[in-house]
């Protein structure tokens, strides 16, 4: 067992040098703007640019507006599928599961044809409504991360009993929904929304295809454009993909994170 | 909760319990049961932004500028240059899928079997959930800041073993650079999708196969293998359709210079550069057919694998 025992360190110490050496290379590449001296000078660049802001604030408006249709479309449908149609789920289940299969850029090719501005249904007709249409496809993307969440949360609660309880003091859907079931998934909620926040705010392709002015754009373009800023941007958006899995352990309790595809 | 990608119905226990028909309410009248209307939001979107989508380019793919039938733009997707597109495509993900999975399983079952401290397992699974999502432009920067040609590994490996690999033939913008840096986000999607199956071998199989007899070798060739390798496989089919649909991580490192489908299509939703919008759906229809064949396989094999990992 003692030479098994020493295989299984050299594989973590080779998994850990594969994972941190292109995080530390990044970091160092950061400090080198200035020619002989590390500095942060990089960042101060970065951090004064008002796209940075502007395209940040633009991803996180987004992701936020994701979050909250996401949690509007998919708790009430897991609630109902659960509550009255449960020979629905696997139909459900397998829709909920066709982001994971069609590749996104396909998706947006589609949108991009079907909601063009001389079409029934003109999202890309506007700034508005361009908008609109890269946060239902955000929607889309995290759809499959938002209904496996909220779905295991409402298997961990007695929907019928709580629902009934309602019912019988005279509740209405929306004071059961929003004053009962919601409040019994949040822990589910939240690590969804953490989760559609981590994929939403660095996403490139959809946003490129859509022309909106969002944070993964950006990174490109400085990324085709300049040396050491974009290694300040990939810290950056490295600490802030930690910050939203280090909330997801918190509230998701010490449950291990969950997956995403925005790749 | 699991890692979605193993399995996307947890708690299957609870599936074959199906809920009694509910009291009448106000849902039902006059015979009729109106509960449907309450999935109506669900399924107008799936409509819009999932199906009539996908539809329409999967119809696209079947017709000509007219709007005819026709089988041309199959046809033409057998021109060199889009062959080339997809077999690099197909390349990049299976080596980055098999990669990722032969050190995602190796790292995975060190951590969990391996004997180590229970604290390396967490540190593993925490750390897989962070380096999977991390991916796309980012990604693509930081491996451009370790192994280009003045990166931070690649300048190590010059100054201290006086070896540089890029007189060695390596590029980053290759078909190895593309694999290796996609393997950073494989390896821990595949630690995650299979740390519940490498929980499901239990010690005891383990203990009881020692005391028949067998060796480490016999363990693994009759008894782990032939449970895990369905799960294996799939997993592998899952990286592979999560590889292949990629674009962000491709086209930052690479920009145009690696031709990888994905980055074809983009080009072709941005400028029609193969002046034939049609070409272009039938090339998405290629897409889709592909990434929905390694789903299809992967379903499959974890339904044989759910009879043991319970």
């Amino acid at each position: 067992m003692k030479r098994g025992r020493l295989v299984s360190w050299l594989l973590i110490v080779f998994g850990v040098l594969y994972f941190s050496v292109p995080l530390l290379g990044t970091f160092e590449f950061s400090l080198r703007l200035l020619r002989g001296v590390y500095s942060l000078a990089a960042y101060r660049i970065v951090l004064a640019d008002p796209r940075f802001g502007a395209t940040v604030a633009y991803s996180t408006a987004l992701a936020v507006a994701t979050i909250v249709v996401g949690v509007l479309l998919v708790v009430p449908t897991a609630y109902w599928i659960q509550l009255r149609l449960p020979w629905l789920r696997p139909v459900v289940e397998f829709i909920t599961l066709l982001p994971l299969v069609i590749p996104a850029i396909v998706l947006v090719f589609g949108y991009l044809r079907i909601y063009n501005s001389s079409s029934v249904l003109p999202f890309t007709g506007s700034e508005r409504t361009t908008d609109l249409l890269l946060m239902f496809s955000y929607v889309t993307l995290a759809l499959p991360y938002m209904y496996r969440a909220v779905d295991t949360g409402l298997r961990a609660i007695d929907v019928r009993t709580l629902t009934e309880a309602a019912q019988s003091l005279g509740a209405g859907w929306s004071t059961i929904l929003l004053g009962v079931i919601l409040p019994n998934v949040r822990v589910a909620v939240l690590s969804g929304a953490f989760l559609t926040f981590a994929i939403v705010i660095g996403e490139f392709t959809m946003a490129s295809l859509l022309d909106r002015p969002a944070f993964g754009p950006y990174l490109q373009n400085i990324g085709a454009n300049r040396a050491y800023e974009p290694a300040a941007l990939s810290i950056i958006s490295f600490a802030i993909t930690w910050a939203c899995m280090g909330l997801l352990q918190v509230f998701g309790r010490g449950t291990p994170a969950q997956v995403a595809g925005a790749h | 909760m699991r890692p979605l990608a193993v399995q996307p119905s947890p708690g299957l226990p609870g599936e074959g319990l199906a809920i009694p028909p509910p009291p009448a309410t106000s849902l039902w009248v006059s015979g009729v049961s109106w509960a449907w209307v309450g999935i109506v939001p669900f399924f107008v979107f799936a409509l819009m932004f999932l199906i009539v989508p996908t539809s329409f380019l999967v119809v696209g793919g079947f017709q000509d500028s007219q709007g005819h039938f026709t089988l041309r733009n199959l046809q033409d997707l057998l021109q060199p240059t889009i062959v080339s597109s997809y077999l690099i495509s197909i390349k990049v993900s299976a080596a980055s899928a098999i990669g990722g999975a032969l050190v995602g399983f190796a790292l995975a079952y060190a951590a969990i079997a391996g004997g180590l401290p229970t604290w390396v397992r967490s540190t593993l699974m925490t750390f897989s959930g962070v380096a999977s999502n991390f991916a796309g432009v980012p990604l693509a920067f930081a491996f451009l800041a370790t192994l280009g040609r003045t990166g931070l590994a690649t300048a190590l490996l010059v100054n201290v073993f006086g070896f540089n690999i890029y007189n060695a033939g390596f590029n980053l913008l290759s078909f190895w650079g593309l694999t290796i840096t996609y393997m950073y986000f494989q390896i821990p999607l595949m630690v995650l999708i299979m740390a519940p199956a490498i929980d499901g071998i239990k010690r005891e199989w383990r203990e009881a196969s020692a005391n028949l007899g067998a060796n480490t070798l016999e363990f693994w060739r009759y008894i782990a293998l032939p449970i895990l390798w369905p799960p294996m496989l799939g997993s592998t089919l899952l990286l592979f359709a999560n590889a292949f649909g990629a674009v962000a991580t491709a086209y930052a490192l690479t920009g145009s210079s690696l031709n990888i489908v994905t980055i074809v299509l983009f080009a072709q939703i941005r400028g029609d550069v193969l002046h034939n919008p049609n070409l272009g759906y039938a090339l998405a229809l290629g897409m889709i057919l592909i990434t929905g064949l390694s789903n299809a396989a992967y379903i499959w094999l974890r339904g044989r694998s759910e009879r043991w990992l319970r």
